[in-house]
């Protein structure tokens, strides 16, 4: 098992003074916050507080208004060409519906970053992509088209696509959302076990509690009204000490704060 | 550069010596290159992984590959001293066996079977259009009782994209066309030095058969694919299946307001398409031929007759039906993909071409039966 608390270990992901618009529109502003090497690193916050238009700008599909987003001592927005591509090779991205390309199976929606980005034959390939199919529990799926399958079965798929590179940062966009608790827990441990064997360093877009208590290391709250972020640590730390009511209404699912 | 020596401890068991990087960009033994070198009466192999640097998947499978290897051939394949990532994330990947009957066996149908399932698909595809049909008149019926639901905006919405949004693309073309017909006349006509009969072949050639023609096929592609491109991306986000649950008759509520909007735009569209048609033949023939613009219109008004305008309006009014009913019928057809959306606009568009020759045919036979 990792053990985390042994040494500090350093950041490989820094946000620096970002601030977050549409147009005119003001999301967010005033965010830093840093990520560790083998965090499982949550963005939380209610409904339309923009937590997956922080993702967006951590992944480059928008570009921030103002601000820097770091991977190890690379300014992402600054990187061009070659060293965008490098970057952008070690980002897996689980996106909110899985995305699956739905005109390819399974084993090609997961072999084209590989095709893409690597000089593997294709038997190699193929022998890959039934690997990290059954790694998410997809043993055998390989011919089957993300329409002929369950919407939890899409998700794990789409991990399996998200995790075709061996990537060093893994971004998770509501993972949970639309599952039964019980694949939602499978899902979560798959994602712990992750981490733990790919080393990875994780990012996840949650307001599922249950989540956010299990797996989370480190977090981030994002307030819609004050536009800014209002707390940041471990979730259960956050839970015990606290004093914010918003913070504390969220993170006990509305009860009212109680000093305890 | 990956390595994989296999080394014998007696003549029963082997110790494979890892060494290198296992990296997706490295090169490294394949798992035949490595089998093959493995005696057959092997029964214990193990790993030794002091040699070994960093590692990907791409060691993974590798070992994923013996271990399928291993169980083969009945030998005890054992991974104890790859790091502890690897031992976790192979039983990981064991962790949920293969369902037996999840794989898909490729099997090839015979000519027989084959023949058979474009038979029955053939035949499914005829009751599939042919209740189409069916749904669409009662829902017509139900819009003349009054009882059919849709909304009044969505009508004028329709119109206005298939009406108005067309007018463009019908001036060019239909301009083009009667232009292209005066000039094809002239070089025959010219023959017999008969060239003011242009006027007539033009004023004929646009009112019977080509203003309705091409407008049919400029609403096929223009309209039709729209209509089965929004029905399918609502039938893949579940839109429809709402409407339904909620007792709205999908067909009521997204197909009848499109057919109104083609069957009360397709005559003013060919009007429109006629007149332009024959403003382009009198281009060519006052400025090309040099036939006075007075004679033109006056041969061109006295041999268009009102029946033959009629004709041509029947032909284009039911060549906006048939596009209407092929776009929807592929659209309410949409599977639930991406690629589905794209397949149905192109099966309307192929559908209504073919429909809108056919109509055709049949319409130019009937009127010649009654002269």
């Amino acid at each position: 098992m990792s053990t985390p608390n042994e040494k500090i270990p350093p950041s490989v992901l820094s946000v620096k003074n970002l601030e977050m618009r549409y147009g005119s529109t003001l999301i967010q502003q005033n965010l830093n916050f840093e990520i560790s090497q083998g965090d499982i690193f949550i963005i939380m916050g209610g409904s339309g507080c923009g937590k997956s238009t922080l993702l967006k700008h951590l992944i480059g599909l928008v570009k921030p208004a103002a601000g820097n987003v770091y991977y190890g001592d690379k300014d992402f927005w600054a990187s061009e060409g070659n060293e965008r591509d490098q970057i952008m090779q070690d980002i897996g991205i689980l996106y909110q519906q899985g995305a699956l390309w739905s005109s390819l199976t399974l084993a090609e929606n997961v072999a084209v970053p590989l095709q893409e980005y690597t000089a593997l034959n294709a038997k190699e390939i193929r022998d890959l992509c039934a690997f990290k199919l059954q790694l998410v529990g997809l043993a055998g799926f390989d011919d089957y088209y993300p329409s002929e399958i369950s919407g939890g079965m899409r998700k794990r798929a789409a991990l399996a696509r998200a995790i075709a590179l061996d990537p060093k940062f893994l971004f998770f966009d509501e993972p949970s959302a639309g599952l039964d608790p019980v694949s939602a827990k499978l899902l979560d441990d798959l994602i712990l076990e992750l981490r733990d064997t790919l080393g990875a360093t994780i990012a996840v877009v949650t307001h599922e509690l249950a989540s956010i208590y299990a797996i989370g290391s480190n977090s981030v709250f994002l307030d819609p009204i004050s536009k800014t972020m209002i707390a940041q640590g471990n979730p259960t730390t956050l839970l015990n000490e606290s004093r914010d009511a918003r913070v504390h209404e969220f993170l006990t699912r509305g009860n009212t704060h109680t000093e305890g | 550069m990956a390595d994989v020596k296999p080394i014998m401890q007696d003549h029963k068991n082997c110790i494979l010596k890892f060494k290198g990087d296992f990296l997706m960009g490295e090169s490294r033994p394949t798992l035949e290159s490595l089998t093959t070198e493995l005696p057959r009466d092997l029964t214990g192999l193990s790993c030794d992984a002091a040699g070994m640097g960093a590692w990907d998947s791409t060691l993974l499978t590798l070992l994923m590959g013996l271990q399928d290897y291993g169980q083969e051939k009945g030998l005890i394949f054992d991974v104890g001293n790859m790091p502890e990532g690897v031992q976790r994330l192979l039983n990981l990947a064991r962790a949920i066996p293969e369902r037996p009957g999840t794989r898909r066996a490729v099997s090839k149908d015979s000519l027989t079977v084959r023949t058979g399932k474009a038979t029955l698909k053939v035949w499914n595809e005829t009751v599939d259009m042919v209740s189409f049909i069916g749904e669409t008149s009662q829902s017509f019926g139900r819009l003349l009782q009054g009882k059919a639901r849709f909304r009044k905006s969505d009508l004028w919405v329709h119109m206005e994209a298939c009406g108005p949004g067309s007018l463009g693309i019908i001036t060019v073309i239909s301009l083009l066309v009667g232009a292209i017909l005066a000039f094809v006349g002239a070089v025959q006509l010219s023959m017999f030095g008969a060239e003011v009969f242009v006027a007539n072949l033009v004023g004929l050639g646009m009112v019977m058969e080509m203003g309705a023609l091409m407008t049919g096929i400029i609403l096929a592609g223009r309209t039709g694919a729209a209509f089965a491109a929004q029905l399918g991306t609502m039938q893949v986000n579940e839109e429809i299946d709402a409407l339904k649950t909620m007792g709205i008759p999908p067909v009521d509520n997204l197909v009848l307001p499109r057919m109104l909007a083609l069957i009360f735009m397709s005559p003013l569209l060919i009007i429109y398409a006629n007149t332009v048609g024959m403003i382009g033949g009198a281009i060519v023939g006052v400025f090309y031929l040099n036939i006075p613009p007075q004679v033109f219109f006056v041969r061109t008004f006295e041999y268009v007759t009102p029946w033959l305008m009629a004709q041509g309006m029947i032909k284009g009014c039911s060549f906006g039906l048939l596009v209407a009913y092929s776009g929807c019928l592929r659209g309410m057809q949409c599977g639930r993909s991406a690629s589905e959306v794209g397949n149905a606009a192109t099966r309307a568009v192929v559908t209504s071409l073919l429909l809108i020759v056919i109509a055709d045919a049949i319409w130019t036979f009937l009127f010649i039966l009654m002269g």
